[in-house]
């Protein structure tokens, strides 16, 4: 993280109500300066609803917003030191890239020489060639008008850049490259990122800290390794995508039992003050055949299908008591031979499961 | 010869043949009679002599240019005056009235039921000497307004009034084309509602507000009804020179040199109009 001023954002309880709806309640955040920061939640989870009022479009019905010390709750958005890459990007259709790229400094007052300079910079900054300065925006392709709208809102110099879902519209892998270059863009400029998306994946490569959004509650803040390996409830592991969750209750010291299949595991969380929750192992780290034969906790199942994913294949296994399905990964390179309908033995150890409470 | 047949039976051509057939004798029919009779000699009704400029010369070398000067003049007020008194309700019917905009809709289109000429008499009895506004203010106050008919403003008032849903409608829909998100990203951007209003609201409203222009002027133009109803004899304009020549005078040559003028004059405009305004470059779908 770079290092700047802490609680550089500071939300202290901010709550919005819709009538009898509450779509943020008492959200508690500090963003420090410089610092790429992603708020994830499925829709409807209140993301979009706390972006606008960050950037004052909106106001909270109760709470503090304070930037850099001082509360903005009442500063309009036209006022406010910070800028928004919307989610359809918003750009000026009847203006050229050019004058897209100059709107804040035009507003501002700046020499138009000086203007021209600038949005010059800055479509090399976000490597578009320059003569898309006079350029048309419905001439520009989607990634081009993506960038178009990031030199725009950068134009404006904001204190905070914030971005509503900006890439969503986009296919997978214009999308993989622009996350990249995003992050980059956040390292050459070294302004405050402020990003919302329902994609933890998207959220996992840019950030340098993400904060989990669900029903308006703010459930877990962290940097992407600790969203990742240490979710502190079922919903935020399931996020990123496939796991193998467990409902298990306490059984004898180091152990969980499955309540589905009366199966023990070993884990390596203490125990003494759980009662019962979830085991959440992520297929990654499962084994399968003879990688799994020395592990301490072991299923004996059927292979019922596999998937290619690229760099890895992943296999559903069922239980033989057909209680269970798994979902086990491998990479490509790691040898392993077994076709449907085949016994396997899958297992995993201790250290990679994840155990939660609710 | 095989492609005209195949082109011929085509549902497209066949589907447009009622109105094409309607269109040609009802409107371009009509148009080629009065370009013609405009060249026979004067007070004739025959079209079979010598074509002759006799008339485009009389019409010159006289004072007709008044009424032109007066229609131009009105149609030009008229657009202007309806332009400031529609932009509010425009906006308010395309951005912030929600379910009630129908309302309002329902509300300005009513009048259109009734007669033209029978509404612009409601006005005569509103202005009239002794009439509900006049004789009220004697009434209660002792004060007379006797002279709002038959003057120029009352003409005014007629065109605006008559002419202001030609206006209010493509406004609305020229307004409901520009997306809340662009002015919520000017205003980020940190444009006041003056800068918004004038980067991002009226260039792109611009199409309907083209539009709302163009009919208003050119149903002004040829207007006839408002200043004879509420202006007396107080003016003359071009559209009523016209029905004098072809009614009274007699003269069909000559209401045809008239018309031809009319004609020719509002498409010079049309036409310059549209061709240094490019309406999809102007909103940026091309």
């Amino acid at each position: 993280m770079n290092e700047g001023q802490l609680d550089f954002l500071e939300l202290r309880g901010i709550t919005k109500r819709f009538g009898d709806f509450t779509a943020l309640a008492d959200v508690n955040l500090s963003i420090s300066e410089g610092e790429f920061f992603t708020l994830v939640g499925p829709s409807g989870s209140g993301k979009t609803t706390l972006i606008r009022i960050l950037v004052g479009m909106d106001s909270p019905t109760g709470g503090e917003i304070s930037l850099n010390g001082n509360v903005i709750n009442d500063v309009p958005a036209n006022r406010r030191p910070t800028c928004m890459v919307f989610q359809n990007l918003a750009l000026f259709p009847h203006k050229t890239v050019g004058q897209n790229v100059e709107f804040a400094m035009k507003i501002a007052g700046v020499a138009p020489a000086t203007r021209r300079e600038r949005a010059n910079e800055l479509l090399e900054l976000l490597r578009l060639p320059a003569d898309f300065y006079s350029k048309r925006i419905n001439q520009c392709s989607g990634g081009e008008r993506q960038r178009i709208a990031l030199a725009r809102a950068l134009a404006f110099d904001p204190e905070i850049l914030f971005f509503d879902e900006p890439l969503s519209a986009l296919d997978y892998r214009l999308r993989k490259t622009l996350e990249k270059e995003l992050k980059d863009i956040h390292r050459e400029t070294g302004k405050t990122f402020v990003y919302i998306t329902h994609s933890l994946e998207e959220a996992m490569v840019m950030s340098d800290r993400i904060g989990i959004l669900n029903h308006g509650h703010l459930i877990q803040i962290g940097s992407p390794d600790d969203i990742y390996n240490r979710p502190c409830n079922k919903f935020v592991a399931q996020f990123m995508g496939e796991v193998n969750t467990l409902e298990v209750v306490r059984a004898a010291e180091g152990r969980v039992r499955h309540v589905d299949s009366d199966a023990s595991f070993e884990i390596i969380s203490d125990v003494n003050d759980f009662e019962s929750g979830f085991l959440i192992i992520r297929p990654e780290v499962m084994k399968i055949g003879r990688a799994a034969a020395e592990l301490p906790n072991q299923i004996q199942g059927v292979l019922f299908n596999d998937y290619a994913l690229g760099s890895r294949v992943q296999y559903q296994v069922r239980s033989e008591d057909g209680e269970s399905h798994w979902l086990v990964e491998r990479l490509q390179d790691d040898p392993f031979a077994a076709s449907p309908g085949q016994s396997v033995t899958i297992g995993w150890r201790p250290e990679d499961s994840i155990l939660v409470t609710s | 010869m095989k492609s005209l047949v195949h082109w011929v039976r085509q549902p497209g051509f066949l589907n447009a043949l009622p109105v094409g057939v309607f269109l040609l004798v009802g409107f371009a029919g009509p148009l080629v009679l009065v370009l013609l009779y405009s060249f026979m000699p004067p007070k004739t009704f025959k079209l079979d002599q010598l074509p002759t400029l006799e008339n485009y010369v009389s019409v010159v070398t006289q004072s007709y240019y008044i009424s032109f000067g007066w229609s131009l003049t009105l149609a030009v007020v008229t657009v202007i005056l309806l332009l400031i008194i529609t932009y509010p309700i425009a906006y308010g019917m395309a951005k912030l009235f929600g379910k009630w905009a129908t309302l309002v809709t329902i509300l300005v289109a009513l009048p259109l039921l009734i007669s033209e000429n029978i509404r612009l008499f409601g006005w005569v009895l509103l202005l009239l000497k002794n009439g509900i506004i006049d004789g009220s203010l004697q009434f209660l106050f002792g004060v007379s307004l006797s002279g709002l008919l038959y003057t120029v403003p009352a003409v005014v008032l007629g065109l605006v009034y008559v002419y202001l849903p030609f206006m209010l409608f493509p406004l609305v829909i020229g307004m409901s084309m520009v997306p809340d998100s662009l002015k919520e990203a000017a205003s980020d951007l940190g444009a006041s509602r003056l800068q918004i209003f004038w980067e991002v609201e009226l260039p792109l409203s611009m199409p309907g507000i083209l539009i709302g222009s163009l009919l208003v002027f050119i149903l002004a133009l040829g207007s006839l009804a408002e200043s004879k109803i509420l202006g007396g004899q107080v003016i003359v304009m071009i559209a009523d020179d016209i029905e004098s020549a072809f009614t009274f005078a007699q003269n069909w040559p000559k209401g045809s040199v008239l018309s031809v003028l009319l004609i020719t004059l509002s498409l010079v405009i049309i036409f310059f109009l549209f061709r240094k305004i490019d309406l999809d470059r102007l909103v940026g779908r091309r």
